[in-house]
């Protein structure tokens, strides 16, 4: 039984289809005809240099960014045309870059936050306690103030809190920045645990190795625009991408 | 050393006011991240509000409080709706400094609107009980006053209570403490702003009546209770109800005490000195986290 994802009561299947969308800052162009698209159930990685646009496409995605030209859907309906904090009660949520805790409240006020939309309100207890067996550590530390976590944990809650909304599809962005490999490889477990529960995810991640092996597919943005696209295991034994993310030493491994 | 009690006692009393009157300009402060410097007009507001409620109707004080508190919320939406709903569309850094241009306006205005409607003479509310003195061991006590003291800390402790455990007021904490990561978890900021800016209007309306009963109120009180406010509020640190009504009764004696010891003209001197103590050694506050 699925406790998040596949959310039956809207009758929607989950398809985020980002079609020719156009974003900058100010006169700064970020984003040129990008187009995306996610599947339910899928894993999708974003991968590309600093500043390439990754970020503002999550941003875009989660309405944070306005959007030029272009569309963003999700199941048809144009999340353009929605305020953020909608376009969360559509179950499609942002886990965003730097994990942005309440520091000054505890783990499991913030937990609980996530659970704030009418949605997501109704099975807000079981979803804590769903949470909670997925992060043991997390349980041990509810009364904790979240600001005074590790930084592993602190990711632990953003995911944790994300996953309150009972989303369909799981943005995330940069989740492994300044954590520990071995304590990467756990977060990335986790999202395929994510994914069996049946909710899509889209991975912004540096570490390219990692999100190639665990995508099904996966984006290449450069300059604010796909310059590629392909199976995970594909893009990873390709030589180009090879040496362009994983360092001239990776042809050689 | 009797004198030095009274002293500190009355001190108490009226940095209970404080403290309620800082109480409301820091939920606003904290969430919206706008200085809404017509908060001490707002209060007059409240005051006048309690004022001809008491000399038209005869309704005391404290029962007209349950008028007054709404009406004040009913004004905060009606200001938040025309004025402030437009600065919070800004950037943080200018969002302050449109907001000291709005509020300086907000409050000349009203202060001219009292000294029309209401003429500038000095009001206040003398109820039968209000002067009726509290002896305790040689220290007076206004029942009045004590009174205000009581309902000040209730109003502190609903506000507290509401923060902590109602579902908007946990999204309003969060809103202050980062409005994006509220938005991203379906959070309507928007409506935590609105919520927010009520809310401060209702406890400077609150803290307006309390003022009528024990003290006095003219058109021109605003800008001293606006400083007290601020004063209280760099003492306190943002972030903490109780912090702030503490830091408020704090002031309050040192005001009292430094009166009695050095003599009337004093009575700011001491508050402005604790003022740049606390910022030279704790920028954040006594109660509130850096």
């Amino acid at each position: 039984m699925p406790i998040w994802g596949r959310d039956q009561s809207r009758g929607c299947r989950g398809v985020l289809e980002v079609r020719q969308i156009d974003a900058a800052y100010g006169e700064l162009r970020a984003l040129t005809r990008v187009s995306v698209r996610v599947e339910p159930a899928e894993i999708v990685a974003l991968v590309g240099s600093n500043g390439a646009g990754k970020t503002t496409l999550l941003r875009c995605i989660a309405g944070l960014v306005p959007v030029r030209g272009g569309r963003v859907l999700w199941d048809e309906e144009d999340l353009g045309a929605l305020l953020p904090h909608q376009v969360v009660e559509r179950g499609v949520a942002l886990v965003p870059e730097g994990r942005r805790l309440f520091g000054r409240m505890t783990v499991e006020e913030n937990l609980a936050l996530g659970a704030f939309g009418r949605r997501a309100r109704e099975g807000r207890a079981a979803m804590l306690e769903r949470i909670y067996a997925i992060f043991p550590r997390l349980a041990e530390r509810r009364r904790q103030r979240a600001g005074t976590l590790s930084g592993g944990e602190q990711q632990m809650v953003a995911i944790g809190r994300a996953l309150m909304t009972r989303p369909r599809l799981l943005m995330l962005d940069e989740p492994s920045l300044g954590l520990a490999p071995r304590i990467v490889e756990a977060m990335l477990g986790v999202l395929t645990e994510v994914h069996r529960a049946g909710v899509a995810v889209f991975l912004v991640e540096q570490n390219v190795r990692a999100a190639l092996g665990l995508a099904h597919r996966a984006y290449l943005l450069e300059h604010g625009a796909v310059v590629g696209e392909g199976r995970g295991a594909d893009l990873l034994a390709d030589p180009g991408v090879r040496r362009a993310y994983l360092g001239p030493l990776a042809l050689l491994g | 050393m009797p004198a030095l009690a009274q002293a500190l006692v009355l001190g108490a009393l009226i940095g209970a006011l404080y403290g309620l009157a800082a109480a409301g300009l820091s939920l606003v402060f904290g969430v919206l991240k706008v200085l809404n410097v017509a908060h001490g007009e707002l209060i007059m507001l409240g005051g006048y509000a309690a004022f001809w409620l008491f000399a038209l109707f005869g309704l005391d004080p404290f029962l007209s409080l349950l008028l007054v508190v709404p009406l004040m919320a009913i004004l905060g939406l009606v200001l938040y709706g025309g004025l402030f709903r437009f600065i919070v569309r800004l950037g943080e850094e200018t969002r302050i400094k449109n907001s000291l241009l709005v509020g300086f306006g907000l409050a000349l205005t009203l202060h001219a609107l009292a000294v029309r409607l209401f003429t500038a003479d000095e009001r206040s509310i003398t109820t039968s009980y209000g002067s009726r003195p509290l002896v305790l061991g040689g220290v007076v006590i206004p029942l009045g006053r004590l009174l205000s003291l009581a309902v000040a800390l209730a109003l502190v402790a609903l506000l507290h209570g509401f923060l902590q455990r109602a579902r908007w007021g946990r999204a309003i904490r969060a809103t202050a403490e980062d409005w994006e990561a509220a938005l991203l978890l379906g959070i309507d900021v928007r409506r935590a702003y609105v919520l927010a800016f009520a809310l401060g209007t209702a406890l400077a309306g609150a803290a307006g009546s309390l003022v009528s009963v024990g003290y006095s109120i003219s058109p021109a009180i605003g800008l001293e209770w606006t400083l007290k406010a601020l004063i209280v509020i760099v003492l306190a640190g943002l972030g903490s109800v109780f912090g702030t009504f503490v830091a408020g009764v704090v002031l309050g004696c040192a005001e009292g005490l430094s009166a009695t010891v050095f003599g009337g003209p004093y009575r700011e001197v001491v508050g402005l000195l604790l003022f740049f103590c606390v910022l030279a050694a704790r920028p954040e506050g006594l109660f509130g986290r850096p």
